[in-house]
């Protein structure tokens, strides 16, 4: 049976992927951040650790889709995906291959359940999915493990609550559960922390915020899914928001356990927050 | 639960310096932000650079959203329905980064909010609610 191993949580600021495509990662700037992931690697290197399959929970920034469509959940089920050109030229990293037999089986359960998932077979992926992979597996030829992408609204309002996401997430893990071969999956959420990108508030950061966010994803999780919008909004900035990707993460570990904390200020616009958690019992 | 859509989108007016991107201005942006998304291929990135306003003349975009296109005043751009993501389409043609563009609707200099960014980003403080003062 396969079944749900751990969650990572990273921010997806993409200037961590312009860090890494042009090698900068040893400048003054970026040694704090990239410093932060050298754990993350060592420990996902070793076989025990090692994802068969990550599902990867990101939003699109206006890249594979613009206004014509807006999926409030959708899952990435085709063979491959691509990274998107964003206004510079796709990032150059390695083909981003799916798991098609679990993703379906996991989008055939999540709408029996009652999520009613937008299916994509064809869509290009952004920063938001593939700067996690680069910030946790650096520049491999290939990447080390197949990705599930299950992307989330939270651009055009009303996106979905935090409690909705966190129910998803449930619901993530007992299709995965259901799956009948042996495959160790991951869940990682991906965004945040406080940053705002738009008008005169421009730049709010919330440290204490995000710091107690941080906490309560293993010291009280009932109290997270339970923030309205408004709080994400007033306290951690309007791109804040993008921590309900958190959630989904959350609501499909069962009494996590932290392994490791990375939280630095500022990456580019950004406070960001990266977090491994054990799956409990 | 039942959720009110009038409620929930009125607390959004009560943030300082913030506009959240809700229905009324996705319709009021719709072709700005379509515009925004076809600079995702080169060669349109190539024709848009070469003659912006012969470039706008294909879009259903209104004289106010052109006017603030080419003086890259953002936040006009937000106010007349236009999105972060979007827009990011437009300054990255340009070449400058989100620190860079993003500073620009600060009022700040780009060494002034790269400033406050690297001593910790501006304070929650005083701008989570207009009614309330805090
Ligand atoms: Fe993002």
């Amino acid at each position: 049976m396969a079944k749900i191993t751990a969650g990572v949580a990273t921010s997806h600021v993409p200037l961590i992927g312009v860090g890494i495509d042009q090698g900068k990662c040893d400048e003054p700037y970026f040694k704090p951040i990239f410093a932060g992931y050298d754990w993350t690697k060592e420990w996902i290197a070793k076989p025990e650790n090692r994802p068969d399959v990550v599902i990867l929970v990101y939003n699109d920034h206006a890249s594979a889709f613009g206004q014509e469509i807006i999926p409030t959940f959708a899952i990435g089920c085709a063979e491959e995906f691509t990274s998107a050109d964003e206004g510079w030229g796709p990032r150059p990293v390695p083909k981003i291959k799916n798991h098609p037999d679990l993703a379906w089986h996991i989008a055939e359960n999540l709408i029996l359940d009652e999520f009613d998932m937008t299916i994509i077979n064809e869509m290009d992926v952004d920063h938001g999915l593939t700067v996690p992979l680069s910030a946790i597996f650096g520049q491999p030829d290939a990447w080390p493990a197949l990705i599930v992408p299950i992307m989330i609204n939270v651009v055009t309002y009303p996106i979905a609550s935090g409690d909705r996401c966190f129910r998803l997430g449930q619901s993530i893990k007992r299709a995965v559960e259901r799956f009948p071969s042996d495959l160790n999956v991951q869940i990682w959420g991906t965004g945040g922390m406080s940053h705002q990108l738009q008008g005169p508030r421009a730049g709010l950061i919330n440290q204490k915020w995000d710091q107690t966010f941080l906490d309560d994803l293993t010291a009280d999780p009932e109290r997270l899914r339970q923030i309205p919008h408004i709080e994400y909004l007033r306290e951690a900035g309007s791109e804040g928001i993008e921590l309900v990707m958190w959630l989904v993460m959350l609501g499909a570990l069962t009494n996590p356990k932290e392994l490791h904390r990375h939280y630095h200020v500022p990456a580019s616009n950004t406070a960001l927050g990266h977090i491994v958690l054990e799956n409990g019992k | 639960m039942d959720r009110n859509n009038q409620d929930y989108k009125v607390a959004f007016g009560d943030i300082p310096g913030t506009l959240v991107f809700t229905a009324e201005r996705a319709r009021k942006g719709y072709w700005l932000n379509q515009f925004c998304m076809s600079l995702m291929k080169p060669e349109n990135r190539k024709r848009w650079l070469a003659n912006e306003q012969d470039y706008l003349r294909d879009w259903k975009i209104t004289t106010e959203q052109k006017a603030a296109l080419l003086a890259r005043d953002y936040n006009q751009l937000l106010a007349l329905g236009g999105n972060i993501y979007y827009l990011a389409k437009v300054f990255s043609t340009d070449g400058l980064s989100f620190v860079q563009a993003v500073s620009t609707m600060t009022g700040m200099t780009v060494e002034d909010y790269q400033a406050m960014m690297a001593a910790g980003g501006r304070s929650p403080d005083g701008v989570r609610s207009i009614k309330e003062g805090k």
